[in-house]
């Protein structure tokens, strides 16, 4: 399984729960499956068309994804996937 | 509206519109927006003239109507009011009219312009009833959280990446701070803080307090308008990190001119970046409006931020005032450092370098043109990085206490001297 960190900031929305655990796949598909678990997420992580948004990092096993495949990122069993607010630091 | 507040309204989504209270937050829970402070223009406009300031102590807080907190100041109450010099040594190297240094090397308390962001975020977390602060750092943040910390009486952890100049780390233990080096980037340290601010009840200044804390950077901008003598610069260089400060010397131009305090006759607003960590200035020279992180490598470690948080909107900000983004090599940066210190008698620390580097770049390619004025933010001090240059600036040569041995080395440099000739 995928273990995804959530952060305060969705916390609500996912029913107080620090982590979920999401089945293997592709970034895109680990953030769909979030989707069907708590309805609303992929509109709060991802813009109109479909990328993800600038204000959101979002690290597959701690690296940022847009060094990686961005959303074809592939997420293995056993990943850990963090959802952290960009707007911080400096 | 609640007289609670100040001249605070409300925490604002900077994409969205959408309110929330003036607590300790920082991102929209909708879209993860940055989060900024509303204020009350009207009732501003009718405290704030130009006499109110002037009668008031030279300090970042003669201001304090655009400043986000409730009531007095209670950290940092000193801060702010650095010298505008005039440079006329440097303007003359750099082929400039009129060239002006915003000095915040000399900042006080811990020479750098970040004492000015940190004055408002303790004060505001003293409001808001914090007892613990915190902080991701690059090194200037953390010394300025650890001294304001200090002499406020507060619980302090800064956060920093484990490779910062030995002046940077002694500068924030030996004021008592929790000192945490992390083995990674700032960009790494910087997420962590963002998931410790998220677990523990703690006033991180740049993550939940992060809206307070980069208004205090509009004061930078405020000093320099009225020490022009309430007037806003043609030119702006400012180096940027996250970029933040970049977006709020604007904000400082556009409050200003919108209170009626100066006349606006437009002006230009240039980012300065270190080439090993440049994805603004990379964006910036590219025409996009969004940046592609980077991993960082420059010796401007106060400017390594390779997923800088307000790249975007400095972006924007250049854009909409017709400035421009350049970056410079290390040596390039050394060279600045140089050439502002054996100018004006300034030395900066690495990010100086890059400012000065850049403004060199800038009037040499006619983007800055040659019979214009310019000011240049220079940020923090060199006693910092010494490092950066050990080495790259001759040595000190050592003779026994004799004054013939001095005669000597006297005779030698004459001798260059008139061979240079």
């Amino acid at each position: 399984m995928v273990e995804v960190l959530i952060p305060p900031q969705l916390r609500r929305l996912c029913g107080g729960e620090e982590a979920v655990e999401v089945g293997p796949g592709t970034l895109g598909e680990v953030l769909r499956q979030l989707q069907e678990r708590f309805n609303g997420i992929y509109d709060r992580l991802c813009q109109p068309d479909g990328r993800v948004r600038g204000s959101v990092l979002v690290l597959v096993n701690d690296e940022d994804i847009r060094f990686l495949r961005e959303l074809q990122t592939p997420v293995h069993s056993g990943d850990s996937v963090r959802l952290i607010p960009a707007f911080a630091g400096g | 509206m609640s007289q609670s507040n100040g001249f605070m309204k409300a925490l604002k989504c900077r994409e969205c519109g959408r309110e929330y209270p003036l607590g300790a937050t920082h991102v929209c829970e909708f879209d993860f927006g940055p989060l900024e402070v509303a204020y009350d223009y009207e009732r501003i406009r009718q405290s704030l003239t130009r006499e109110k300031i002037c009668s008031r102590p030279q300090n970042m807080w003669r201001y304090r109507e655009l400043l986000p907190i409730a009531g007095e100041p209670t950290v940092g109450a000193k801060v702010g009011y650095t010298p505008l010099i005039k440079a006329d040594r440097l303007a003359a190297r750099l082929g400039i009219r009129e060239l002006w240094i915003k000095n915040d090397a000399v900042n006080y308390p811990t020479l750098s312009f970040k004492d000015r962001v940190v004055s408002v975020a303790l004060s505001r977390s003293v409001e808001l009833g914090f007892k613990t602060v915190a902080c991701a750092s690059t090194g200037n943040l953390a010394n300025s959280v650890a001294a304001n910390a200090a002499a406020a009486g507060l619980h302090c952890y800064v956060f920093i990446p484990s490779d910062l100049e030995q002046g940077k780390v002694v500068n924030s233990l030996v004021y008592g701070a929790n000192v945490v080096a992390i083995r990674g980037h700032y960009d790494e340290v910087n997420r962590l803080c963002a998931e410790i601010a998220g677990k523990y009840g703690w006033a991180f200044v740049n993550v939940n307090m992060r809206p307070y804390y980069a208004e205090g950077s509009k004061s930078m901008g405020f000093e320099i308008q009225e020490q022009m003598g309430w007037k806003i610069p043609e030119h702006t260089v400012v180096c940027m990190a996250s970029g933040s400060l970049l977006t709020k010397i604007h904000k400082s131009y556009q409050e200003f001119s919108k209170l009626g305090l100066v006349q606006s006759h437009g002006w230009k607003i240039h980012g300065a970046q270190a080439t090993g960590c440049s994805p603004i200035t990379t964006a910036q020279k590219a025409g996009l409006d969004f940046f592609k992180p980077v991993k960082p490598n420059t010796i401007a470690k106060s400017l390594a931020i390779g997923t800088p948080a307000d790249g975007f909107y400095a972006l924007k900000v250049m854009k909409e005032t017709g400035g421009h983004g350049e970056d410079v090599s290390d040596d390039e940066i050394r060279e600045g450092i140089r050439l502002l210190a054996e100018t004006e008698g300034i030395f900066a620390e690495t990010a100086g370098g890059v400012t000065v580097g850049v403004a060199k770049k800038l009037i040499a390619q006619g983007k800055i043109p040659a019979d214009s004025s310019a000011v240049l933010c220079i940020t923090g001090n060199g006693l910092k990085t010494l490092e950066a240059m050990l080495g790259h600036c001759g040595e000190s040569r050592v003779i026994k206490p004799s004054l013939r041995e001095f005669e000597t080395l006297l005779a030698s440099d004459q001798t260059e001297v008139a061979g240079s000739r």
